[in-house]
């Protein structure tokens, strides 16, 4: 296993996840990435450049443009590894807070 | 969409942090630790039916927790000493699975007020080694509780993958 | 001279393991470290002495130490718990060194038996951080537990 420190706040952000989403089925140039956006285009550009550094995407010269695609065996890799475990105390902390908020109101 | 519940695990570290922000105001975070009855009410496993043996609630206490199945027969077994333990602050407590092939855990809970109804937790994890803690990040089961499997957009994009 | 204690650590991680043979049968090396008027003979030295201020040397017990100068002032206290107690093979303990900036440590003591009269101590120390860990590597801290080590030896070999 070899993950760098950083994939896993680079999967975080709520944006970054919807530019894999929208990798998800095709390799796309960082200009139609952005359209996809209401944010600035150097913050997707942004954006991008982390999650390339993560290698959770790849870029592609073809022709003048840069495609992005995504890095599979890196997704695999850090999906497998680390989000079961996150979503098992998200939801038992989710159960937490339903559990102490009915409590709060029997009292 | 921003998730609640945070996991940091650095590459080659034996040790992690989950961190949580409820919309509960601390007393209330930290009697969901603390009063037994209420912990089995958040912390089952599922399909299995917990019973809390031993809890001492304060520093140098002990505590134990079982689950058993429908048919009575015991799932799981965990216990640990409590080394700290500060009401609406702090936990230190040991942590171990019975038969279950991972160690001890140091767990450092703490809990903070933000506003008079929110409320954060931060976990510190610190595993007897790192392929300790790569193994239970890779297979929650295996520390002692079976994931209700999860299904996010990491999970969409993974079966676009497959 | 080469220190009978020996401390591997290694760059960057927040563990270090402490390996000492001791020519002791291993049921006398457990002893040093259950029996309170041992362990406080083999903790005191010429400068402080050491007092066991509460010991139940047992699974889910619980420990307290201080030391004391000439003058009766207390120069180190700790206290922790015990997770597992197993004789002549296994403690796993909790320790904290009170006043202290270095947080809570999770101590795993391994017993073996070498021969019927050598035996072996593993001590894996699991620290909060690494950089406490560092903190207290840099402290005089091998020399002295090799010391201790050393007067644990000699006090062991009259009971032998």
């Amino acid at each position: 296993m070899n993950l760098r420190r950083d994939v896993f706040q680079a999967i975080a952000d709520p944006t970054r996840r919807a530019i894999l989403l929208l990798l998800a089925s095709q390799a796309i140039t960082a200009g139609a990435i952005a359209s996809n956006f209401d944010t600035a285009r150097p913050t997707v550009s942004k954006h991008l450049q982390i999650l390339t550094e993560c290698e959770l995407l790849k870029q592609e010269q073809n022709g003048r443009e840069i495609y992005y695609h995504l890095n599979a065996k890196k997704m695999k890799e850090v999906a497998n590894f680390i989000e079961p475990f996150r979503k098992m105390w998200d939801d038992r902390f989710n159960k937490l807070e339903t559990v102490m908020k009915n409590y709060k109101q029997k009292k | 969409m921003e998730l609640k519940t945070k996991v940091h695990a650095e590459d080659g570290k034996q040790d992690l942090t989950i961190t949580r922000e409820f919309d509960l105001p601390v007393e209330l975070l930290f009697k969901a630790h603390v009063d037994p009855e209420i912990i089995v009410q958040w912390k089952a496993i599922p399909n299995t039916t917990p019973k809390i043996l031993k809890f001492g609630g304060k520093k140098h206490g002990s505590y134990q927790m079982i689950s058993t199945d429908s048919q009575g027969k015991i799932v799981s077994s965990v216990s640990g000493v409590i080394h700290e333990f500060i009401p609406n602050r702090k936990i230190i407590r040991t942590f171990e699975v019975e038969n279950a092939p991972i160690g001890v855990q140091l767990e450092i809970y703490d809990f903070e007020q933000f506003t008079d109804n929110t409320s954060k937790l931060s976990m510190h994890v610190i595993y007897e080694s790192g392929a300790i803690r790569d193994q239970v990040l890779k297979m929650p089961g295996a520390s002692g509780y079976t994931m209700g499997m999860a299904h996010d957009r990491m999970e969409a994009i993974m079966s676009k993958l497959k | 001279m080469e220190l009978k204690t020996k401390i591997k650590a290694e760059d960057g991680k927040q563990e270090l393991v402490i390996t000492r043979e001791f020519d002791l049968p291993v049921e006398l090396l457990f002893k040093a470290h259950t029996e309170p008027e041992l362990i406080e003979q083999w903790m005191s030295n010429p400068y402080a002495t050491s007092k066991m201020l509460k010991f139940e040397g047992k699974k889910h017990g619980s420990y307290q130490q201080q030391s004391t100068d000439a003058n009766g002032k207390v120069v180190f206290s700790a206290n922790g718990a015990f997770h597992e107690f197993i004789a002549n093979k296994k403690i796993t303990r909790t320790f904290e060194m009170e006043n202290a900036p270095l947080g809570v440590q999770l101590e795993l003591l391994g017993f073996e038996k070498l021969t019927d009269n050598k035996s072996k101590l593993t001590t894996h120390v699991i620290y909060e951080s690494s950089a406490i860990r560092d903190q207290v590597l840099k402290s005089p801290f091998a020399p002295g537990l090799s010391m201790a080590h050393d007067r644990m030896q000699d006090i062991m070999n009259k009971l032998k």
